[in-house]
């Protein structure tokens, strides 16, 4: 644990915010990411279903293995094509 | 270890001092003769022919503020009563009351200085008594964070890794003023949040900065908030400007600054990391972040940091410091809200006359051939340029004159339209000398390495003077 000290106006808090969420998904681009566990797709499948049905453009993506984390070149893809990222966990 | 007694002698040693390893016979009889408690500093096997305790940590010696070794103090019921510090036969016996302590030892044995004040100690027993004095904010990186990704996460960044502001790092710094560190400087722009000394320090800290530095870290930072320099206009104009910090005076050997070869460039440190240090304070302590209230279209590479050296020995002129009524013998800094830096090469001119139009034909294209008035100025003449005006005798009276003179341009040549230009200037009537520069709107620095007949210009603000911005010249306090 180290100690630093604030070198700013103190004006924020400490701690990090996360980024807000989008109020809603109108206009947005929705990357829908598969972490390749068993039978992630089938429920992406169907959330591109249903978000396509609300007008939504929807770009699918796959880690190529659950057990690292996305390779560089496919996080900065997806930071770059989409607005909003939807994971599926399954299992 | 043994707790410090109520009532009893207490002496601190350590064996890296020859008066303490003189003194262990002494300390053998007080020990003897009655209660003595013996904190040794640096070795646990020291003094060996004495009960002793082995203060490693050196809380016990700070918390005695010990500063010198061998110390003999006195405690009674709690409080101290009595103190003596090296070698002293009569003082150790007329305090102890034993007349033959020591007898066949010399008078007089200086002590050495102890280990708990050392450079480097004092600091880190400082922040482990929580006694620092520091007031701002303590911010926890967690074990598993890298300390420089948490502060380039959090914004603190100029885009370049910041050193981490550890409260013995700050306090260190602080040891280059003999300020105040809650002293408030001023209200930085664009939050006019309140800025101390400390807030300074911490971001000279991040910089790289030497404790050294600090005092003309400071004298930046008050200059750029002194209210004609207009601190706010420079931070959020959309042109290119920052501040450009002059730096004139002894403090240029006594820190190492830069006033030759590469003056403006990298490579040494006191230069890079003071122009830092100062663009940190309004990042941080201001809020002042591009495409936030930094609106600069391009900006220039000068916004991470821009700090010079003037080469005043051997220069034929006085310094800009001088000329702008620094007392002779002190240091000072001029800020100059100025960007990136215009080429003037002119390898042939072996006259002032040449050099000069030279100089101006360089100096009316500041900003665009056609605006007049355009902007105030630095022209840094490298030594080289300087040596051509210095044998022709030419004062930077003189020189100055010229420049004035010599840059002016007919009023119908620079109309909106003339030359296929839309760009132009209405502000002189036709068959007038329009002038580009506002009376003291160029500043002459002598820098630079000693071969190269290149000078420069260092452009400003198209809002020059009373209108925006004017250079300010602060003396710098230790």
């Amino acid at each position: 644990m180290t100690t630093i000290l604030d070198p700013t106006a103190e004006r924020s808090i400490a701690a990090r915010p996360r980024l807000a969420r989008p109020e809603s998904l109108d206009g947005l681009k929705v990357g829908l990411l598969d972490i390749a566990k068993s039978k992630g797709d089938i429920f992406l499948d169907r959330l591109e279903q249903r978000l396509s049905e609300r007008g939504l453009e929807v770009i699918r993506y796959a880690k190529p293995t659950n057990t690292r984390p996305a390779p560089t070149p496919l996080y900065q893809q997806i930071a770059d094509e989409v607005d909003v990222v939807i994971e599926a966990l399954s299992d | 270890m043994t707790q410090l007694p109520d009532t009893g002698w207490v002496a601190v040693v350590k064996r890296d001092c020859p008066t303490c390893e003189l003194t262990e016979s002494v300390l053998a009889t007080l020990a003897q003769a009655t209660s003595l408690t013996v904190y040794t500093q640096d070795d646990p096997t020291f003094p060996e022919s004495v009960p002793h305790d082995y203060d490693g940590s050196l809380d016990v010696s700070h918390g005695l503020k010990i500063e010198v070794v061998p110390t003999l103090l006195r405690r009674e019921n709690g409080q101290e009563v009595a103190r003596t510090y090296g070698w002293d036969k009569a003082e150790w016996q007329k305090l102890t009351g034993l007349a033959t302590l020591g007898a066949d030892l010399p008078d007089l044995r200086p002590g050495c200085g102890a280990k708990n004040i050392e450079p480097g100690v004092i600091e880190d027993l400082l922040v482990r008594h929580g006694e620092t004095g520091l007031q701002a904010r303590k911010v926890e990186i967690g074990s598993g964070e890298d300390e420089i990704e948490a502060m380039f996460d959090r914004g603190w960044s100029d885009g370049l890794p910041v050193v981490p502001p550890t409260e013995a790092r700050v306090l260190r710094m602080l040891s280059g003023t003999a300020r105040d560190p809650q002293e408030v400087i001023g209200k930085v722009p664009s939050d006019l949040a309140d800025c101390t000394v400390e807030k300074v320090a911490i971001n000279a800290v991040m910089a790289g900065c030497k404790p050294e530095y600090l005092p003309v870290v400071l004298a930046a930072v008050e200059a750029v908030l002194e209210e004609p320099f207009a601190m706010h206009g420079v931070l959020a104009t959309t042109m290119y400007v920052s501040p450009v910090v002059v730096v004139n005076g002894p403090i240029r050997r006594h820190i190492g600054m830069n006033m030759k070869g590469n003056a403006l460039g990298q490579g040494f440190r006191a230069n890079n990391t003071i122009g830092r240090a100062l663009q940190l304070v309004i990042r941080n302590v201001g809020g002042g972040r591009p495409q936030e209230v930094d609106r600069a279209t391009l900006g220039n590479p000068g916004k991470l940091s821009y700090c010079i050296a003037e080469d005043e020995e051997g220069s034929c002129w006085e310094s800009l410091a001088t000329e702008r009524g620094v007392p002779e013998g002190k240091s000072a800094v001029t800020v100059f809200a100025g960007y990136g830096l215009q080429g003037i090469v002119d390898q042939k001119s072996r006259t002032p006359e040449s050099l000069a139009q030279s100089f101006a034909e360089s100096l009316k294209a500041l900003q665009h051939t056609k605006l007049y008035p355009g902007a105030d100025a630095i022209v840094v003449v490298c030594p080289e340029h300087e040596r051509t005006f210095r044998e022709a005798g030419w004062s930077k009276a003189k020189l100055y004159e010229e420049l004035h003179a010599r840059t002016q341009r007919l009023a119908d040549e620079i109309r909106p339209g003339t030359g296929g230009i839309a760009e132009g200037t209405t502000a002189f009537a036709d068959g007038t000398m329009a002038k580009k520069f506002r009376d003291g709107g160029i500043m002459i620095v002598r820098a630079g390495g000693g071969a190269g007949m290149f000078s420069g210009i260092i452009g400003g603000w198209s809002a020059s003077g009373e209108k925006g911005s004017s250079p300010v010249t602060r003396e710098i306090r230790l």
